[in-house]
């Protein structure tokens, strides 16, 4: 495994965060301290670089009559690292589908960076994007699934220089080299070769967490990856994840019911009920003393069991 | 009436020959049905009403006629329109268009067994719409249903002999001439029978091992 080189060939966030517009969200990093340097990942494997922030602006969404999302408004600032927890069905999958763009917005705005997702720009008005501007827009954001997803017609190097090399133009060679750096960082560089369906559950996930990042997106969304796995392989998938998270300038979204791992990874804590914030706050907060009945009940409840 | 080896001997040749057409008539024609009814399946998945419903309802249409019917129209009344083509390729042009309203729905049914979340993992990392069928989607489908669709190169095999009703020299026609000739029937019938029954075992064997090596993984 190569030393980690926190520095080499990524541009600082001075030098690429272009000027905000003033609409929509800073382009520029926060303030957010990031934590120190970690044993195990290399960092010229991550994503560098001015992350955008997130913006749901009155966001609506149903399924037929059934309101998810009720004039939802959220920030998330650039390169922040936002857990969201509640109750099942609270919208929190809508929320992460959403920005991936497997759902439809119903009504509202979605921004990332100083761009709706959603919308475009056709004079000052704004229309629903088209492929085109989805294509564009999807590119800053990626997307960790609960159930992997890998793709199992390929084996684990294809499914990691599938996107590099149909979506991004990267040569074969150059896909190959990013893919083995980051096959090295989850730590399956001997499973270059295996297929999916020969992968633990744990390495399936570390393969998709690798095939997310191959995409160098801005944005990562995480929806509760840890809970398909056996109980024996939830620690390594988290360790990773929080490594990540500490050496790369990703703006983070997190669902996860795993309180400790929250803690770690997390800047900001949503709480939801029924589409809406409860309660939000750093985690210790939301954890240690929380101000909502609502909260402590789910808190209590997930402590249970 | 007893079975006569000699005269079976003097036969065979020539039914071995109608064998090889009963062959390349069904080869071929499984050729056009694999392609045609997978070009069925895309269509009928476009998003242009006008086109996915015309496309739904002529496979309809044509899945639920019979095939002799289709060969005459093929064969007789084409030709009345300036498209005069022979027996054997209109025999194997009928026979494939039948069938790819089969495979069509073959296809159809491989494809809605992929999991959605394949499709939400290509969205993931932006894969464009060629790319997800060509690279995800089709391999996944069509591997699932590659014993079905042996299955049809078997019951299109046993469905070719109706291609005599267009004079098409298959083995069953040739058969059937051999017996007018001669007045004996009971040879050429039984060999014809046992031609049939010596090739299905073949290709159900080949199409079993198909399915064992796709059904891992
Ligand atoms: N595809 C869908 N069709 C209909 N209803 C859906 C669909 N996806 C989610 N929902 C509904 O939306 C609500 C929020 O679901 P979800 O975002 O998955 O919640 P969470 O991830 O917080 O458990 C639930 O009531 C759920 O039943
Ligand atoms: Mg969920």
């Amino acid at each position: 495994m190569p030393p980690p080189d926190t520095t080499a060939g990524s541009p600082t966030p001075e030098e690429s965060g272009g000027a905000s517009t003033g609409e929509g969200v800073s382009t520029q990093k926060s303030d957010v301290a990031k934590g120190g340097a970690t044993k195990g990942v290399a960092a010229t494997e991550l994503p560098r670089g001015a992350a955008p922030g997130i913006r749901f602006e009155k966001v609506v969404k149903r399924f037929g009559h059934n309101v998810v999302l009720r004039e939802l408004d959220f920030t998330v600032g650039p390169g922040e690292r936002v857990t969201l927890i509640g109750p099942s069905g609270s919208g929190k999958t809508t929320i992460l589908r959403l920005l991936m763009t497997l759902e439809k917005l119903d009504d509202g705005l979605i921004w990332i960076g100083d761009e709706t997702l959603w919308h475009m720009k056709r004079g000052d008005k704004r229309v629903p994007a088209n492929q085109k501007h989805l294509h564009e827009m999807r590119k800053q954001v990626g997307m960790v699934f609960q159930q992997f997803n890998l793709f199992p017609n390929m084996n684990v190097l294809r499914n990691l220089t599938e996107g590099p090399v149909r979506v991004l133009g990267l040569s074969k060679d150059e896909a190959v080299e990013r893919a083995r750096g980051l096959l090295d960082m989850v730590g399956l560089a001997d499973k270059i070769d295996a297929h999916p369906s020969q992968l633990s559950g744990g390495q399936q996930q570390r393969v998709a967490i690798a095939r997310a990042l191959a995409m160098q997106p801005k944005v990562l969304l995480l929806d509760e990856v840890t809970s398909a796995l056996d109980p024996e392989l939830v620690v390594g998938v988290q360790d990773l994840l929080r490594d990540i998270a500490r050496q790369s300038d990703l703006t983070l979204l997190c669902v996860t019911h795993e309180m400790t791992f929250a803690r770690d990874i997390s800047d900001r804590v949503l709480m939801f009920d029924q589409g809406q914030i409860v309660e939000e706050g750093p985690p210790d907060q939301i954890f240690g003393e929380p101000s909502e009945q609502r909260t402590r009940d789910f808190l209590q409840a997930v402590l249970a069991t | 009436m007893d079975w006569n080896w000699d005269f079976t001997w003097e036969i065979l040749p020539e039914l071995l020959e109608g064998l090889r057409t009963t062959v390349i008539a069904t080869l071929c024609g499984y050729v056009i049905a694999l392609v045609l009814g997978l070009v069925w399946t895309l269509l009928r998945r476009s998003p242009s009403r006008i086109l996915n419903q015309t496309v739904r309802w002529v496979t309809e249409f044509i899945r639920s006629t019979p095939l002799i019917p289709q060969l005459f129209f093929v064969f007789y009344v084409l030709p009345s329109w300036g498209l005069t083509i022979g027996p054997l390729t209109a025999g194997i042009i009928t026979l494939g268009i039948h069938y790819s309203t089969y495979t069509a729905e073959v296809y159809r049914a491989g494809i809605a067994d992929v999991p959605k979340g394949q499709w939400e993992a290509c969205t993931a990392i932006n894969l464009p719409r060629s790319r997800v069928w060509l690279d995800v989607i089709l391999p996944q489908a069509i591997r699932r249903v590659i014993p079905t669709l042996g299955n049809y190169l078997i019951a299109m095999f046993k469905d070719s002999p109706m291609l005599l009703v267009i004079n098409v020299s298959e083995v069953l026609l040739v058969a059937y001439q051999e017996g007018g000739r001669t007045y004996q029937y009971l040879e050429p019938i039984t060999v014809v029978g046992v031609l049939f029954v010596v090739v299905s075992v073949i290709s159900s064997i080949l199409v079993r091992r198909l399915e064992r090596r796709y059904a891992t993984t």
